[in-house]
């Protein structure tokens, strides 16, 4: 797993206060992970800050699964 | 009892009369304050009068580029931004059916439109904070209208839906959103109303007398503090009974 991963499995780990083995690539932060809708605007703020990224709003919103906020980081940077 | 030490406060329209009052009470609780005002020169008094934890941001909160970086500017300025008290407003009255676009335009954007903007860019370091306080002020001519005000009266109303709105959303997150709502209150302003003006508004108003800034300050100090956790949404009106609402 890259490092990229690692730093945004932390994240959601901690914010959302899961298990580190639900975090998957196809994990959907509101139906398998409990978040709500703030929580999904927090975790965006979480990444841009982790990773010294801007989100835009229409990216954050296809940002649904742990998989797609990894991609999204990792074209980025 | 209220003791912001500690807090970070941004005070918009603080070179007018009940800003300037709202700075005071946050300020004389122990909080940090940011003022902020077009008009630099009242701001750098009222920062030399209070002393210590006093920073000065000026803003035109028409330029809507200048509103959304104000919050970070506040923060940058006092470590921090936890209590957002949207005081600034301007009228321009006149005759609803003689209004033009310019006035009414105007006055949303300064009234309605830059304090959404300033809620929006506060709101980030609220929520990671998890401790908030948003204070809007209000008018009472936002609930009951007035003649010569439907631009103002419908800005104070807008805030009213605005304010809830974000109460609701940002209140599991140990954030609230007030408003206070004076009525008539001793100001520049009304100091140029004609005695006949004066006896007439009073007439309206049980106490009998016109409110002082300082009694809408403590209403903006008791909705900033740590004692109004639970109060969220809500509106305190302060108009001396002119409207029982």
């Amino acid at each position: 797993m890259s490092d990229i991963a690692d730093r945004v499995k932390k994240i959601v780990v901690e914010h959302l206060g899961v298990e580190e083995d639900k975090v998957g690539n196809s994990a959907s932060f509101i139906d398998d992970l409990g978040a709500d809708s703030l929580d999904t605007v927090e975790l965006v703020m979480a990444f841009e800050e982790e990773f010294g990224i801007e989100i835009p709003d229409d990216a954050a919103e296809n940002i649904q699964t742990f998989g797609d906020a990894v991609k999204f980081i990792e074209d980025a940077q | 009892m209220f003791d912001l030490t500690g807090k970070t406060a941004l005070v918009t329209g603080a070179s007018g009369g009940i800003g300037g009052e709202i700075a005071r009470a946050l300020h004389g609780a122990g909080a940090t304050v940011a003022l902020s005002g077009t008009r630099e020169g009242p701001l750098e008094e009222l920062a030399a009068a209070l002393g210590e934890r006093a920073h000065v941001v000026p803003c035109d909160l028409s330029d809507a580029a200048a509103v959304d970086a104000l919050p970070k500017r506040a923060s940058e300025a006092m470590g921090g931004l936890g209590i957002l008290v949207n005081n600034a407003g301007i009228t321009r009255d006149g005759l609803f059916m003689r209004m033009s676009d310019e006035d009414w335009q105007q006055v949303l954007d300064v009234n309605l439109t830059a304090t959404m903007r300033l809620c929006r860019a506060s709101l980030r370091g609220m929520m990671k904070a998890r401790w908030g306080r948003i204070v809007n002020v209000g008018s009472v001519v936002g609930s009951i209208g007035n003649p010569g005000q439907a631009n103002y009266a419908a800005a104070k109303a807008g805030l009213s839906g605005l304010t809830k709105s974000i109460a609701h959303e940002v209140a599991p997150r140990g954030v609230t959103a007030n408003m206070v709502a004076p009525g008539f209150i001793t100001t520049a302003m009304t100091d140029k109303l004609t005695e006949d003006q004066r006896a007439g508004l009073l007439e309206r108003v049980p106490t009998g007398r016109m409110g002082e800034a300082r009694e809408v300050a403590g209403a903006v100090l008791y909705l900033a503090s740590p004692e109004a956790a639970y109060v969220t949404g809500a509106t305190l009106h302060v108009n001396g009974g002119m409207a029982m609402l």
